[in-house]
């Protein structure tokens, strides 16, 4: 039998905003998907995104559903998470909202490792607003914003959240739907900040101008930059430029931030001893 | 009644715990981080949460994001986390999210004076944010109003769906001294929570409210799906370009609060503003926050001097209280001296109201209080 994806989405909503091929598209399914694995109670799902193409996400889904400011989702949600602990909480945001003007939130989000499951919507591109640079645009393409070519570096995504201290940190593109909605759920599943960098196609306002104009031919391009992290840990270190690992980068059990603040509540009403170094393995 | 020792800092924040709020989100900037170490102390111990946040931006945004799940929640900056947290102030307008912003003004513009007293936010507190809408802002002019305001703070935030001002000052913030605070039952009883509505879901429309009426936000996670926008929106929450929609949506804003509080005389049963020895008096002295303070002193040395002075300070500064202004303006015509710790933004108010720019102004812009002296003098060359 077919997904029944009416069951989850605002029917009346549809067809999205989204340009014909998008991969929002994609991911929205996907995460759906995975949302059905989950057994989740829509009542206690929440979904909170930014400014963007990706900012839309939101209102599609049939749950509680926040469109927050340009790069603040992570913030938002914090606050929705610590407020409600039982709540799943979902932040979508795009390049330009979690990598750029929202970067200090994403940091600290997975510093903190608070359960939320960060859907990272990464097109390369300012799409919504006409091609702009986002800090992940590949060096050397052309945007509206530098016509003569990119200069600033590719921000890898997952670099920045594994240093940051995301305890679950996964690449994966839509381009293989069953993969994306297999990373959803791993992530999805985890207790603990989940960063999900999704690569998508942006080939209206990324390829047009840098020789993809159609959705294959951007599909393609991102086929050829990813590549599953078994194979890219056999290439040597000149090979892998340029090529991005996808799959599960980091998986790894820490105290995550709702729970611990549940301890200092509890010191505070005098049920325990206040936090101290020695409740910690890693205390530096 | 109970008698207390303590700042006017942590009287704000020992007010929110008492009015409800369980959420507090924030970020470390003088003179207002003493609000942040006492509830981070009284926040865990009912429950509740105080985090610092990676910045003042992800303080307003966290505290935002726990007032939707219904927790009342509130923030505490000084002029420049204002100036950074402008656009999720915004959010909290349109999207109509109760909130209590504290304010502890210091010197500005930019990092200014950040240990010295000022008074210069009053303007900011008006218009905080790009856009149309309007703002509700509280003034401590006491210790004891720390605390009783603050209470009203988010009483007015539940009651009308919006982000209000409570504006302390450096001198009032960090003043440490004697306090009567209502007893707890008091408070208890004075409670204002956000309508619910409890019909079938299927039924919901959280932005359908008529004119002047504030949105009825369910809580999120009790079962209300809905979806929560700072884009126009309709009655669903969805996002909408329709011009007449548009134009109903600002003017509900701006109505439910300027046109609410002018058609009613107020916004809730208690005092916009108080009086002192004004029934008899020839010349009226207009102060608000610490500055009262002195003020007080001036119309006690004014008076035993002979010359009948009186003070009116205002105590909710936005929306200003016009009704009453007009009256002291045709009863002291060019005799109303209006003294504050900026170049006259509160000065620009009252000329607007009682159409007059011939009366007397003592303003200070350099970190310093005014002295009563130097009001007492004022007054004496305008006699």
């Amino acid at each position: 039998m077919a997904f029944n994806y009416d069951k989850y989405l605002r029917v009346n909503k549809m067809p999205t905003l989204w340009c014909w091929g998008c991969g929002d598209g994609v991911i929205l399914k996907a995460t759906i998907r995975a949302i059905e694995k989950m057994g989740w109670d829509m009542k206690d799902v929440c979904i909170v995104s930014g400014i963007g193409c990706s900012g839309r996400f939101s209102s599609y889904i049939d749950c509680n559903t926040v469109h927050t400011t340009h790069g603040r989702t992570v913030a938002y949600a914090t606050g929705i998470k610590l407020a409600k602990p039982h709540a799943h909480v979902i932040v979508v945001a795009g390049d330009g909202d979690g990598l750029a003007i929202g970067g200090n939130h994403t940091i600290h989000g997975c510093r903190r490792n608070i359960d939320l499951n960060f859907i990272l919507i990464n097109n390369f591109i300012y799409g919504l607003t006409n091609s702009q640079t986002s800090p992940t645009t590949p060096r050397g393409m052309w945007t509206v914003s530098q016509k003569n070519g990119n200069i600033d570096p590719t921000f890898d995504a997952c670099q920045l959240a594994i240093g940051a201290g995301a305890s679950f940190v996964a690449r994966e593109s839509m381009t293989d739907p069953k993969k994306l909605e297999k990373i959803l759920v791993k992530g999805f599943s985890h207790k603990g900040f989940s960063f999900l960098d999704i690569f998508s196609n942006c080939h209206i306002n990324l390829g047009r101008k840098n020789k993809m104009a159609n959705a294959m031919e951007n599909l393609a391009w991102i086929d050829n930059i990813t590549l599953p992290l078994k194979k890219w840990e056999a290439l040597s270190e000149e090979e892998r430029l340029n090529i991005f690992p996808t799959g599960v980068l980091r998986e790894v059990e820490q105290e995550e931030y709702c729970e611990m603040y549940a301890e200092i509540q509890k010191a505070a009403q005098g049920q325990r001893a206040k936090i101290s170094q020695d409740d910690f393995e890693k205390k530096i | 009644m109970r008698e207390v020792i303590s700042t006017g800092n942590e009287l704000a924040a020992k007010a929110a715990v008492e009015a409800g709020a369980r959420f507090f989100g924030g970020y470390p900037i003088t003179p207002s981080s003493e609000v942040m170490h006492e509830s981070s102390d009284l926040l865990p111990k009912v429950g509740g949460v105080c985090i610092q946040m990676e910045d003042e931006i992800a303080g307003i945004s966290a505290a935002l994001g726990a007032s939707m799940t219904g927790v009342k929640s509130y923030t505490a900056t000084s002029g420049p986390g204002i100036s950074l947290k402008a656009e999720q102030i915004g959010l909290g307008f349109i999207a109509e999210i109760p909130l209590v912003i504290i304010n502890v003004m210091r010197g500005g513009p930019s990092t200014g004076l950040p240990t010295r007293v000022s008074q210069a936010d009053i303007g900011q507190a008006q218009y905080p944010t790009h856009g149309d809408y309007a703002s509700i802002t509280l003034c401590a002019g006491s210790l004891t109003e720390c605390y009783t305001q603050t209470v009203r703070a988010f009483n007015l935030a539940e009651k009308y769906m919006t982000p209000v001002f409570m504006l302390l000052d450096e001198t009032i913030g960090h003043m440490h001294g004697k306090a009567d605070l209502p007893d707890i039952e008091e408070i208890e009883a004075s409670i204002v929570d956000r309508e619910k509505f409890h019909g079938d879901p299927s039924d919901y429309k959280p932005y359908r409210a008529e004119m002047n009426k504030p949105a009825v936000l369910n809580p999120m996670f009790e079962g209300y799906k809905y979806h929560i926008t700072g884009l126009h929106h309709g009655d669903e929450g969805f996002p909408t370009e329709d011009a007449e929609q548009c134009e109903f949506n600002i003017e509900r804003l701006v109505g439910k609060i300027n046109t609410v509080h002018l058609e009613n005389g107020g916004l809730d049963d208690l005092p916009d503003y108080e009086e002192i020895d004004l029934d008899d008096a020839d010349v009226c002295i207009i102060a608000y926050g610490s500055i009262a303070l002195g003020a007080y002193e001036a119309v006690k040395k004014l008076r035993s001097e002979g010359i009948k002075a009186g003070l009116f300070r205002p105590i909710m500064l936005w929306p200003s209280p016009i009704k009453r202004l007009e009256e002291l303006g045709k009863k002291f015509e060019n005799r109303i001296m209006v003294t504050e710790l900026n170049m006259g933004q509160y000065s620009k108010e009252i000329e607007r109201v009682i159409k007059r720019n011939d009366f007397t102004t003592l303003l200070k812009a350099n970190g310093r209080p005014i002295a009563p002296a130097e009001m007492v003098a004022k007054v004496k060359e305008m006699m």
